[in-house]
């Protein structure tokens, strides 16, 4: 038996509305499913289950916000007895504020005697942003959501809060995920020492084996150059493990799965960084058509819980804007950030010979207190390798 | 120009009313005391020899008896100023200044206007105990027909006298009896600023005090303390109770978006609680906080003066409202 | 006792006006044309009709709300008093005051008072201004038995001695404050023995006799005039309807009433006039008429009368238009 509660999908989020249920009670869901939308501060989640079971109980209403952590909802797993699921039950309905329990239910311990005329208003139970009318009245006229200015005031909005959310949105391409990149960001360069490696990678070797793979196969099962490096990157950290994982509670903690987050921009601008997960189960082909997905639903907005979630490693490539090379900022809790700059051609020694090659900066972001440079420069080196004999990457 | 004088709040009324007897035949001034005895709070002292008996006009204790003489002397002609003592008194005469002088004209069509000016004194303070430390002027404001006034300064003192006198309806003016003494400058070359208009005292841009009569002093003490804390208070002098110049509050909120009201009065069904419900009407979007009021605590007034100050508004309680306003937005 | 055939007339057709009016509000009201309280003059008609005779135009009228006779034979068109008591706007006071409320700045009509005892403070302050004023009119002031027990009764009459006042107090005792008889009010309750005690002048007059309280009013009118101090005259009287509209007027008994009926205002006019022979002279019949004929007109009138409109509702508030 589980209890499914308000998910935390990202280290900034401390609640979220439920907007939506996408189960009922009775239904059946395995893990994976999709039990409901969640609307954050980074736009309507998909939210999964991670433990498969029968809905027995729904009690997250829909459009009411809930801290991280609140039971929604109550999970029956095979073979669980009645008595369990009730004495669950009846657990959360206590742990729900006292006006909900005490809202329809009729007492049996003691009749009251109704009093006269004593109609009391009932207590909305939606919520409602907390926010001056002048504060309110700026919001219309400087088109600030209050939703979501809501999530970061604490206390009241008040009109100081909108005049200054309504300055920040002037900033180009400004919006609550921008809030978000620049939280995680911030917290990244406060608490992470970071170290930075770089290692210039000739690329012909696996642009022409790529070129020569492509010849062979219709136009939609063609690779791009970006799911070789991704592909070699998964293949680098299955023998560089250190590098995959987590900063957890004072120490690393190494991830057996492989979650690459791929930084993807936005059209409307802003970044995310949707992990393609279990990608070290993945062959080549497989990994391709994941990042086409990938990039297909963050554009239209739906991703998965896990996938904004479990990352456990960072890969981005700005070749495409002309960027040599990349020194990333570590998304915490992860340990790592691998960039790629732009693929140049350049004069490169081969043996005794100077031939012109395509060249691409490799560079990794460590988190110095999960590992240090050796482990960094095992993990390019590995890199390289694997890009110097491509057919592996299959 | 200027003709200002250094004087007193008593002075002041006092100088009025001689000179509104000077200039007009039709003024007499009639109360308890207000002739041999020079008044009880001495405003008048010195006008029954100046004018004789007949126009500084000794009562005997019937308040509504000579209020109701006031009315019906106004009817017929005359510009009586009654004096009832105190706010205190003013009870027993509430069936003439509520039944008829408010509703006179309006009941008649039209036809019978009461040109009646009625002071009396007001407030807590001088550890007079509950029967002798009333401020009902927000009650009495509550009645259509008739108009309210709170003179806080010595000029407003003298001026309102001349206003309510040369209103055609009956108009109260509530003297706070600790302002007596009150010096101030006396300008009588000045155009009195009209009935209905209140006036800025203090400027400020993070909150609004409406204040009237003697609470004027308390809130702008307490806009002192607090702009030494950085909260620049404006402090906005009511003067008139009814009508209220629903345009300068509204302005004001419009420019501090907060408001804190001092009320002489006890809390429930109060002026500061209509001064809110009209912001709330008017100006409701402009507000950034939740508005504040500092009030007479609800209980008849004690004698021991610990118990009275604790009961009344005071600068301490104004700045200490006024920052946990400021502390919530 | 003297009494022109002219005064004759005109006491006879007053007091038969106020009658007629009051009968024809009584229906009225019943047909709903007429609402709220409608507290009948009948039976005390001769009160207003012999006090009002004595007044000239510079005198000023204080009533209570039971005042259309004083109304009436003060000289307020009974058109404009049954428009007033529709409510329409061609009433004496706009439509707004109704029956209890009637007043005419013209004729110094000074109103109608419904708080008990609220208009003597009223009439001592109309008396001062005139004194001051160097006028010489006289002010009148209604009041009925129940005025007696207020302190505004007291405080009144006081000043009014205190400070020699031209006031003419007129109480008309009719027994009873609404079902309350004087025995049970006052623990004196010769009235007038109390202005006495104000050191006013003061007489008890046959409340039902017109000739005898137009004799007592003349000479009181008379005296307050030459500046000597108000006057009071107590005139015993009886109501013959029920306080308002209608009371179950378990107060008094049917015996009681009937008795003062036998001596009733127009019964003792006719009485009197025939002692003086001069009735047939009167010619009753043709003054019926003419006041029937009054009556219709004021019903029509009024019928015809215009509503005040919504948008006059806080008209003469202040004198001067005041937002607020």
């Amino acid at each position: 038996m589980s209890i499914y509660k308000m998910p935390s999908l990202g280290a900034d989020m401390e609640s979220g509305v439920l907007a939506e249920w996408k189960v009922k009670e009775g239904d059946k869901v395995k893990k994976g499913d999709i039990i409901a939308d969640i609307e954050t501060s980074k736009g309507v989640i998909e939210a999964e289950v991670y433990e498969g079971g029968t809905v027995e109980k729904i009690v997250g209403k829909e459009g009411v916000e809930y801290p991280v952590g609140t039971p929604l909802a109550v999970i029956r797993t095979e073979g669980e007895s009645e008595e369990e699921i009730e004495k669950e039950i009846s657990q959360i309905e206590s742990e729900k504020p006292a006006k909900q329990s005490e809202k329809g239910e009729t007492g049996v311990s003691e009749v009251q005697k109704p009093t006269a005329g004593a109609k009391r208003p009932q207590e909305e139970e939606t919520h409602r942003v907390r926010a001056t009318p002048l504060a309110r009245k700026r919001a219309k006229e400087l088109g600030v959501d209050l939703e979501k200015l809501a999530q970061t005031v604490k206390g009241k909005i008040s009109e100081k809060d909108v005049e200054e959310a309504a300055k920040k949105a002037k900033v180009p391409s400004f919006d609550k995920m921008r809030l978000a990149i620049a939280a995680a960001m911030s917290k990244s360069n406060a608490e992470i020492p970071h170290y930075y490696l770089s290692t210039p990678i000739n690329m012909t070797p696996a642009l022409e084996w790529l070129k020569s793979l492509n010849e062979q196969r219709s136009i939609k099962d063609r690779i791009l150059p970006a799911t070789v490096m991704i592909r070699a990157v998964v293949m680098a950290l299955q023998e560089v493990p250190e590098l995959n994982g987590f900063w957890k509670d004072g120490g690393p903690v190494v991830s057996e799965a492989i979650n690459p987050g791929i930084a993807i921009a936005m059209r409307k601008g802003g970044l995310v960084t949707p992990a393609i997960i279990d990608a070290h189960k993945m062959n080549l082909d497989e990994t391709m058509r994941a990042l086409h997905d990938l990039i297909g639903r963050t554009r239209s907005g739906k991703l998965r819980s896990s996938e904004i979630t479990q990352q456990t490693v960072t890969i981005t490539n700005l070749g495409d804007l002309g960027v040599e090379k990349v020194f990333g900022v570590i998304y915490p809790p992860q340990v790592a950030i691998v960039g790629f700059g732009r693929i140049m051609d350049m004069a490169w020694v081969e043996g005794d010979a100077i031939a012109v090659r395509k060249v691409v900066q490799a560079t990794l972001a460590g988190d110095h207190r999960a590992t240090d440079g050796r482990t960094g420069g095992f993990f390019l080196s590995k890199l390289d390798k694997i890009l110097q004999n491509p057919e592996r990457l299959l | 120009m200027s003709e200002a004088k250094e004087t007193t709040y008593r002075k002041a009324v006092g100088k009025a009313i001689d000179d509104a007897m000077k200039k007009d035949e039709r003024v007499f001034l009639a109360g308890e005391d207000v002739g041999r005895y020079g008044g009880s709070y001495a405003v008048s002292m010195g006008l029954l020899e100046k004018y004789g008996p007949e126009r500084i006009v000794d009562t005997p204790l019937c308040e509504s008896g000579f209020t109701g003489m006031g009315i019906g002397a106004a009817m017929n002609g005359m510009r009586p100023i009654i004096e009832i003592m105190t706010v205190n008194f003013s009870l027993l005469a509430l069936d003439q200044i509520v039944n008829n002088a408010s509703h006179l004209l309006h009941m008649s069509g039209g036809q019978f206007n009461v040109p009646l000016v009625i002071r009396m004194a007001t407030g807590a303070g001088k550890q007079l105990a509950a029967q002798h430390s009333h401020s009902l002027e927000g009650w009495y404001a509550h009645i259509p027909g008739i108009k309210v006034l709170t003179p806080a300064t010595v000029q407003d003192a003298h001026d309102m006298v001349h206003l309510a006198l040369a209103d055609p309806d009956p108009v109260i003016i509530f003297e706070n009896a600790l302002l007596y003494n009150n010096k101030g400058t006396l300008d009588t070359s000045l155009e009195p600023l009209p009935i209905g208009k209140a006036n800025v005292e203090r400027e400020g841009k993070d909150m609004t005090i409406f204040a009237y009569g003697i609470n004027l002093f308390k809130a702008l003490e307490a806009a002192e303390t607090l702009a030494k804390e950085g909260i620049e208070a404006e402090v906005v002098d009511l003067r008139s109770l009814r009508p209220l110049d629903d345009e300068t509050i509204v302005a004001s909120v419009k420019k501090t978006h907060r408001v804190l009201i001092v009320d002489e009065g006890w809390r429930s069904g109060s002026i500061s609680a209509e001064i809110m419900a009209r912001i709330n009407e008017q100006a409701f979007f402009e507000l950034d906080a939740p508005m504040y009021r500092v009030c007479t605590e609800e209980v008849p007034i004690p004698y021991p003066r610990h118990l009275e100050q604790a009961a009344i508004p005071t600068p301490d309680k104004i700045v200490a409202a006024a920052k946990k306003m400021m502390e919530e937005s | 006792m003297k009494l022109s055939l002219e005064k004759a007339k005109k006491f006879y057709r007053q007091m038969l006006l106020i009658r007629r009016f009051e009968e024809k509000s009584a229906q009225l009201y019943t047909e709903q044309k007429i609402r709220g309280f409608l507290h009948l003059y009948i039976g005390e008609e001769a009160v207003a009709t012999g006090i009002m005779d004595a007044l000239t135009p510079q005198d000023g009228v204080v009533a209570t709300y039971r005042e259309h006779g004083h109304a009436l034979v003060r000289g307020i068109p009974a058109t404009k008093v049954m428009a007033e008591l529709y409510g329409k706007m061609e009433g004496c006071s706009r439509g707004r005051g109704g029956s209890m409320h009637l007043f005419d700045k013209k004729l110094r009509f000074y109103g109608g008072y419904a708080i008990v005892g609220g208009g003597l403070p009223l009439a001592v302050g109309i008396a001062l201004a005139d004194k001051r004023m160097g006028r010489k009119g006289v002010t009148v002031c209604f009041f009925g038995d129940g005025a007696v027990a207020e302190g505004e009764f007291h405080e009144s009459l006081n000043l009014a001695a205190l400070w020699q006042l031209p006031v003419l107090f007129v109480c008309e005792n009719n027994l009873y404050g609404m079902g309350t008889h004087l025995k049970y009010a006052e623990s004196e309750t010769n009235i007038a023995k109390k202005a006495k005690s104000y050191r006013i002048e003061a007489h008890q007059v046959d409340g039902m006799d017109v000739i005898k309280i137009n004799e007592a009013a003349r000479k009181a009118v008379e005296y307050v005039r030459s500046g000597k101090g108000p006057q009071f005259l107590e005139c015993l009287t009886y109501r013959f309807r029920a306080h308002s509209m209608f009371d179950a007027e378990l107060y008094r008994t049917k015996e009681e009433v009937e008795e003062w009926k036998k001596k009733g205002p127009l019964v003792t006019f006719k009485k009197r006039v025939e002692e003086l022979g001069i009735w047939s002279e009167i010619d009753a019949d043709a003054i019926e008429k003419e006041v029937e004929k009054t009556i219709e007109e004021a019903v029509a009138f009024a019928e015809k009368g215009t509503w005040e409109p919504v948008s006059d509702l806080t008209k003469y508030l202040y004198s001067q238009e005041v937002s607020s």
